[in-house]
């Protein structure tokens, strides 16, 4: 292959291999907070409310720890750090199921601000978001799931001082609870990636009505939220198009695929641990080749896809110009190996794994809902082969 | 010995340099000042061709060798493996005897340690040496020795004690190949190569002087052999960057490299040939059918992941960190990719993965790919064993119960 079409480029800045003393340290931090505010016994007593999330350990992993605004530069109120940060914190969240608005108000909303905003709106509207008094939720995909924008129908109509939305969206996450909403919409008359732009308003603004959906995953709420002639503010300007929506769902993706790798983690290791205590024919059953195998599979399975989830952040946050290709590779990397660990963990479990007692189901359908929230392996795949050009 | 550094180094071996280096010497004669000298091995033992360097310090002066183009010591294929087991284990007298003319490259080795019925389990070998006077008679049977046709000496692990348990049971040769009694048979691949030989010992004689370490020590000397077989040394020299360079002695060399990599020509197709994926998805046009795409997306996924989770590991341990788990995942991963890719290959290629030889695409690498794949999930380890390795090691699993236990003599075998 010449260099000209060869997809899998050596980046040209150097991407690092491993966590820095600092970031390594940031982990331990929030694993011991996550140690004592979410165990699982805390995961189900949200997990049943229509909320979702303990105000009062928001309120600590925003003023103690500063989780929020750990990727919002200083100039806004936040830590300043960057995308491995923010993917160490997704992915802690994500090993103890933490229960927050964290993945719609930190990952997608302040990104999507960050992504579009003028500077005076940025000035606005992050302080808050940073520090943790002001919950956001973005709203892009509608009710037939379609994560690709150009199919956004949402409309935003110029009016005298602003924009009005009609449509619905749907798959919002924390849509119900949000006090800002951001909304994909289009101007009239366009199709496709044309004409789409970014609209914020108050969620409780009139002709904005939310309703909380049956959610398979009850540790990740989301909302359908119709709009009839609601008043919205333009974020950015028309001409940023869909570039700053997408950049937001590639961000997501790799964010994602970092949470769901700390969720397989956490899976894996259930796994080991119900092997070595398990006794069945006068033997612990991790005795079995049969299980010794398995696991085995399971951990180069978990490996391969934290090093997919690393990559990708790595590469984001050195601004590597391949990072959009491999939010998509890391995402259907993490998508089917945090699905297929889950599963297997079930397996291992035996009897007692589909249980409601047993917690593997809280992991397993935070896999399943993770597999298709922001787009399949299978949609993400051929964005892949698309974005390397094949 | 006094504290060494860079600098100093790094001057005196150029100095010694542009008083030896000549390309117009023969291979073996500039070797031979290199083996001398200690500049060769500067990280061996100074009583032994070497400097006592530290490892870095010795990169240094590998260096300084080869930004003048100089040739260095013989390498390839299990000389290093060998002089390594003998600097630990071998007497004096062997090490006299076999080391300089393993660096000079007179001499060529090889390993006699799998056998038809041990083959994960290289400890059940029952190759038999009996001593009888001054010499240890050879009768039994080798297998997957690589350069056995032109090896001179081979690193032989055979049994000597059959009452004893398995492990202690055994004793470490140096044998002389070229012997009556060592018939050197070549093995003959599914993919039609023969990058291996099977070996038949039938009396074959070794002096004495030539056992390496006490009788039934022999699973300990195959241990340094095999730690340093792991640490990096894949039997292939490294790709020679001196291509164009003009003088006898790199033609020598040249010839020496072409001889030793010979056998190794399929070793990429073995690994699936994932570099070839997206071309051949192109040239085909394969690549506009949805289903194939998925796969590629699939293959690259795992591909890619694999080599950033290798990268992972050297750059923990670079850091001086604890190995995680990522340290002991290549073997596994490269099986799994291999196999995929030769699935995305077949994809590809379709009716024409019917075809080989000059038929098959690419001049027949294809083919060869998808008939050379099924040996990489085998050879030097099997999966499984990986598996039990990973399950035992890395996830402190229960290790596999054993029947092999008792006098060698009572236990079953093939």
């Amino acid at each position: 292959m010449n260099a000209s079409d060869e997809p899998i480029i050596e980046p040209k800045r150097r991407i690092q291999f491993a966590f820095t003393d600092e970031q390594e340290q940031f982990r331990s931090a929030i694993r011991r907070f996550l140690n004592d505010k979410s165990p699982t016994t805390e995961v189900r007593r949200l997990m049943a409310t229509a909320e979702g999330y303990d105000p009062a350990v928001w309120r600590q992993l925003s003023e103690d720890l500063a989780l929020p605004g750990i990727h919002i530069p200083e100039q806004y109120g936040g830590a300043g750090f960057g995308m491995v940060e923010l993917c160490i914190v997704t992915e802690e969240f994500g090993r103890a199921l933490l229960c927050a608005p964290y993945f719609s108000t930190a990952v997608l909303a302040a990104n999507a601000i960050l992504n579009s905003c003028t500077e005076a709106q940025k000035a606005a509207l992050l302080p808050d978001i940073a520090m943790g008094t002001r919950r956001a939720a973005l709203a892009i995909t509608e009710p037939d799931g379609n994560w690709d924008p150009a199919g956004i129908e949402v409309v935003a109509t110029r009016d005298a001082d602003g924009y009005l939305l009609d449509g619905v969206k749907s798959y919002v996450v924390d849509g119900h609870t949000a006090d800002l909403l951001i909304v994909a919409a289009r101007t009239p008359e366009t199709i496709s990636l044309e004409g789409l732009a970014l609209f914020t308003l108050d969620a409780h603004a009139s002709g904005v009505e939310r309703r909380l959906l049956e959610a398979m995953d009850p540790t990740r709420k989301i909302a359908r939220i119709e709009f009839r002639r609601a008043h919205a503010k333009l974020l950015g300007n028309l001409d940023g198009g869909a570039k700053p929506i997408v950049r937001t769902l590639d961000q997501a993706a790799i964010a994602l695929a970092n949470e769901m790798v700390g969720g397989a983690q956490a899976l894996f290791d259930a796994a080991v641990n119900y092997a070595q205590l398990r006794v069945q024919f006068g033997r612990t059953i991790g005795s079995f080749q049969a299980i010794k195998h398995r696991l085995a599979d399971m951990l180069l399975d978990v490996e391969l896809a934290k090093s997919a989830a690393y990559y990708a952040a790595q590469a984001a946050a050195a601004d590597d110009p391949e990072w959009p290709a491999l939010a998509s590779l890391a995402k259907a990397a993490a998508s089917e190996t945090y699905l297929q660990t889950a599963i297997q963990c079930i397996q291992i479990h035996g009897g007692i794994g589909f249980t409601w007692d047993n917690d593997t189901h809280l992991w397993f359908k935070r896999a399943k809902s993770s597999e298709v929230f922001l787009g399949q392996p299978v949609y993400h795949r051929e964005l892949l082969m698309q974005r390397w050009g094949v | 010995m006094s504290k060494v550094n860079e600098a100093d180094i790094r001057a005196e071996v150029r100095e010694w340099i542009a008083a030896n280096w000549n390309p117009d010497m023969s291979l073996v004669e500039w070797r031979g000042k290199l083996a001398d000298s200690g500049w060769g091995m500067p990280q061996w033992p100074q009583q032994w061709y070497g400097r006592g360097l530290p490892l870095a310090l010795a990169r240094a002066v590998e260096e300084e060798l080869s930004n003048v183009g100089a040739v260095s010591v013989a390498k390839s294929g299990v000389r290093l493996l060998a002089a390594a087991t003998l600097l630990e284990h071998g007497s004096d007298l062997q090490k006299k005897k076999f080391l300089r003319r393993i660096l000079t490259g007179e001499d060529t080795w090889c390993q006699f340690f799998s056998e038809p019925g041990s083959g994960s389990d290289l400890a059940g070998a029952t190759t038999r040496a009996d001593l009888n006077g001054d010499y240890w008679i050879i009768n039994g049977q080798k297998v997957w020795t690589t350069s056995a046709h032109h090896a001179d000496h081979g690193l032989l692990l055979a049994r000597t004690d059959w009452d004893a348990p398995k492990h202690e049971g055994m004793t470490f040769f140096v044998i002389d190949v070229k012997q009556p009694g060592v018939d050197v048979q070549p093995l003959k691949q599914m993919n039609g190569h023969a990058s291996f030989n099977q070996v038949f010992f039938t009396d074959a004689k070794v002096p004495a002087e030539n056992r390496v370490g006490d009788v039934g020590e022999g699973w300990k000397v195959a241990m340094t052999t095999l730690a340093h077989e792991r640490r990096g040394a894949d039997g292939l020299p490294p790709p020679s960057k001196r291509g164009t360079r003009v003088g006898r002695i790199h033609a020598e060399e040249r010839a020496e490299t072409e001889k030793a990599n010979q056998p190794y020509k399929w070793y990429p197709q073995r690994a699936g040939r994932v570099d070839l994926v997206i071309d051949r998805a192109k040239e085909t046009g394969a690549n506009r059918d949805t289903n194939v795409r998925q796969e590629i997306a699939r293959l690259m996924i795992m591909a890619k992941s694999a080599e950033w989770t290798a990268r992972r590991a050297r750059a923990a341990q670079q850091q001086g960190r604890p190995q995680g788990p990522e340290g002991s995942l290549g073997k596994l991963a490269a099986s799994n990719v291999a196999r995929a890719a030769a699935r995305v290959h077949t994809l590809i290629t379709g009716t024409e993965a019917m075809l080989t030889g000059g038929a098959s695409p690419r001049d027949g690498i294809i083919a060869e790919i998808l008939v050379s794949v099924p040996a990489v999930s085998i050879a030097g380890g099997t999966d499984e064993i990986q598996r039990n390795i990973i399950a035992e090691r890395v996830l402190e699993l229960p290790k596999e119960p054993r029947f092999d236990t008792g006098p060698f003599r009572n236990v079953r075998k093939n």
